[in-house]
């Protein structure tokens, strides 16, 4: 079906195949609005309206892709070793948790050292949730998916026990109320605020940073190409002398540790100034630890194209919000949609790398039918190398 | 403290734990199905979730309990289908397209219940089936005989599983589909058709799982399940993809949630740490995982999709 095309159409098919998931995804929406009573084209309107149609609904969509982001980025290094991590909920929890009792129980102090402190331990606190299963697969060979599936769920009764009690706000108490949640916390912590708006705080600014330094850790440094060798093939990473076992751990600390700063970056860029929790992790996250690996696959699993990917995809969110108060549908449905759109994404990856895949190899004129990037995210990492930015790696269009 | 060693307080333990350890042990007995053959189904969840509004709808619209479990196999059954055709034709990162039917499940079966419903109403449970003479005998007969006929049915389902996977063709299909495709193919097995039929299954045994577990609370809610179909994914790891091992793990998970909630009527578990040990479950299973992994591999083809000549 690829072979009447040439290697530029090819790519661009291919660039815009996630696109097309997403698109089919929200076709799909709109059959359910239809049968919940709602007209579908006014609902899409309003979702458009309400992610990308003001400087509000804007501001919106960049806040609630920067958490994207930051997982997005953890996610890309992760899949670059060749480690799925399906935690980043939890991570992001124990980042926010982490980051919370630092602000509560250490002393004032000026925001430049305090702002640091507190992110730092959010941090701390992803990334030791994300060394526990890295080095759990790593070392006892458990494997990553069903062990981060556990630890989301032990975070979660982890954030319930802690802001129902020790951390709760006195006042809650004091009320009989006990809404789960901390006082307010240090203002001398409030992220600041850019562009003299009253919302949008340098969060956003971080994560587009957290995706430079992954792209340039990832491409420019030892580190990141003992990471990718890894992920290629973890025996020939062996054969040539990289401590495979350590790499592998480490790719889920990193991983771990970007989703903790998310998760700091949630509770000190609130309005509300404090830790939260409805008892769920989606509570806190906003889904944003699942979300987060859509959006990575969205960006070609390459971090610097997880920067629109996780702008998109937060204006669906946004919008998807917008759109719930608009034509009155259960915020239930918002849910189902994104796992739609996790699906159709997902189902859609694999011909995205098979186009590209086709493209690469009829370069290097290698026999066999085997395309690379159709049998694991491996192959997909040596594939992805090639990127439109014409980053990394040898450009299949130059002859070698 | 006294309390919980009182003989009563056993066999309600007991007993309960085997109802708890129900719809686990046919979520993870369908899973097995599945990673037997190299698929990992982690919509499991989801699935369970909607086939429990299916069955809760269905009883509260009828009082019929069975029909209640046949809508739960049938939404089993459809979304097994459409988990065979991400995974298998379409080839999807399974450790990721799962999570998408699971968010799909979880909004879906809360749309539904608002739209449908609204406002939670009981509805009526299994019927408990007490086995002639045996359940007369003192503690054994109210620990193992009292049961509803869906409990005696799901431990018949081990024996049968275990026949199914080391005894037939289509067993021994599955096990090549799961250990080596390649080989398989070249005798002529259809890789993908054993697959579809194990997701197939896999769903089908999800969607009852979810239906037993609303009809026997009598109830349905908003993330009914709470986890317990990634837990069922955990115990197929647990129980080194055998039918045995896993109804051994849904057993010690059975007991472990209901020691927890007994000691928390008891008041023995003060409430501000009911959190604490709701985390018991998922420890358990991060534990477990290591001695396991440590023993058993898990099926070679496991999340790799097939294609031929590869």
């Amino acid at each position: 079906m690829t072979n009447g095309l040439s290697p530029r159409q090819r790519r661009g098919l291919a660039y815009s195949i996630p696109v097309l998931a997403v698109v089919a995804a929200l076709i799909f929406g709109a059959v359910m609005l239809v049968l919940l009573g709602a007209n579908p084209i006014e609902a899409y309107v309003e979702m458009f309206k309400g992610a990308f149609g003001s400087a509000d609904a804007l501001i919106a969509t960049i806040l609630k892709a920067t958490p994207l982001l930051f997982v997005g980025v953890g996610i890309v290094i992760a899949f670059r070793a060749g480690v799925i991590n399906i935690g980043a909920e939890g991570q992001m929890v124990l980042g926010g948790l982490f980051a919370t009792m630092a602000a509560l129980y250490l002393p004032e102090m000026p925001s430049i050292i305090m702002i640091p402190v507190v992110l730092i331990a959010g941090i701390a606190g992803g990334a030791l949730w994300g060394w526990i299963p890295g080095a759990l697969k790593a070392y006892y060979r458990v494997n990553e998916i069903l062990s981060t599936i556990m630890l989301n769920i032990v975070a979660v009764q982890l954030m319930s026990y802690l802001l129902r009690g020790p951390l709760i706000d006195p006042a809650e108490i004091e009320r009989g109320t006990r809404i789960p949640q901390t006082e307010r916390l240090a203002p001398s912590a409030d992220l600041p605020l850019i562009f003299g708006s009253d919302r949008l705080h340098i969060g956003p600014v971080l994560a587009i940073l957290s995706a430079i330094a992954a792209y340039y850790l990832l491409w420019r440094t030892p580190l990141g190409y003992r990471l990718r060798a890894v992920g290629l093939s973890e025996d020939a990473a062996k054969y040539a002398g990289i401590p495979v076992r350590r790499t592998i751990a480490l790719a889920l600390t990193l991983s771990g540790a970007l989703a903790g700063l998310a998760g700091a970056v949630l509770v000190f860029g609130s309005e509300s100034h404090r830790m939260v929790t409805d008892g769920s992790t989606l509570g806190f996250t906003g889904g944003a630890g699942f979300n987060g690996i859509v959006a990575a696959l969205l960006g070609g699993l390459h971090p610097l194209w997880t920067i629109p990917a996780s702008f998109l995809f937060g204006g669906l969110i946004v919008g998807g919000q917008a759109l719930q108060r608009a034509v009155q549908v259960p915020s239930a449905l918002i849910i189902a949609l994104n796992g739609l759109v996790v699906i159709f994404v997902v189902a859609a990856d694999r011909y995205r790398a098979k186009l590209l895949a086709v493209d690469e190899w009829d370069e290097q004129t290698v026999e066999g039918d085997d395309a690379p990037g159709e049998g694991d995210l491996a192959a997909l990492g040596s594939v992805q190398d090639h990127g439109p930015d014409g980053s990394g790696g040898v450009d299949p269009e130059e002859p070698a | 403290m006294s309390e919980i060693f009182t003989t009563a307080v056993l066999v309600a333990v007991v007993a309960s734990a085997i109802r708890l350890a129900v719809p686990l042990l046919l979520a993870a007995l369908g899973e097995t199905f599945g990673q037997r053959s190299g698929v990992l189904n982690l919509g499991v969840d989801g699935i369970m979730l909607l086939g429990a509004f299916a069955g809760y709808y269905a009883v509260l619209k009828t009082g019929d309990v069975w029909l209640g479990l046949l809508s739960g196999a049938v939404v089993g059954f459809v979304l097994g289908l459409a988990s065979a055709v991400i995974a298998v034709t379409l080839k999807a990162e399974q450790g990721i397209s799962g999570i998408g039917v699971y968010l799909f499940g979880l909004g879906m079966s809360d749309l539904l219940f608002q739209k449908l419903v609204g406002t939670p109403i009981p509805i009526e449970t299994f019927p408990p089936v007490r086995i002639p003479f045996l359940v007369d005998i003192p503690l054994i007969g109210d620990m193992f005989f009292r049961h509803s006929l869906v409990v005696y049915l799901a431990f018949a389902a081990i024996p049968l599983a275990t026949f199914i996977i080391n005894k037939t063709t289509f067993g021994m299909n599955i096990r090549a589909a799961g250990e080596y495709p390649e080989a398989a193919d070249t005798l002529g097995v259809s890789i993908s058709r054993v697959r579809y039929a194990t997701e197939i299954i896999g769903g089908t045994l999800a969607g009852i799982a979810g239906a037993v577990l609303a009809i026997s609370l009598g109830i349905f809610q908003q993330n009914l399940t709470n986890g317990a179909g990634f837990i069922a994914i955990a115990l197929v790891y647990f129980g080194a993809w055998r039918p045995t091992g896993i109804m051994l793990g849904a057993l010690l998970f059975g007991f472990v949630n209901a020691l927890v909630l007994e000691l928390k009527t008891l008041e023995i578990i003060p409430r501000d740490l009911s959190n604490l040990f709701a985390m018991a479950p998922a420890l358990i299973t991060i534990l477990a995982l290591v001695f396991v992994a440590r023993r058993f591999q898990p099926p070679a083809a496991l999340t790799k999709p097939f294609t031929r000549g590869k």
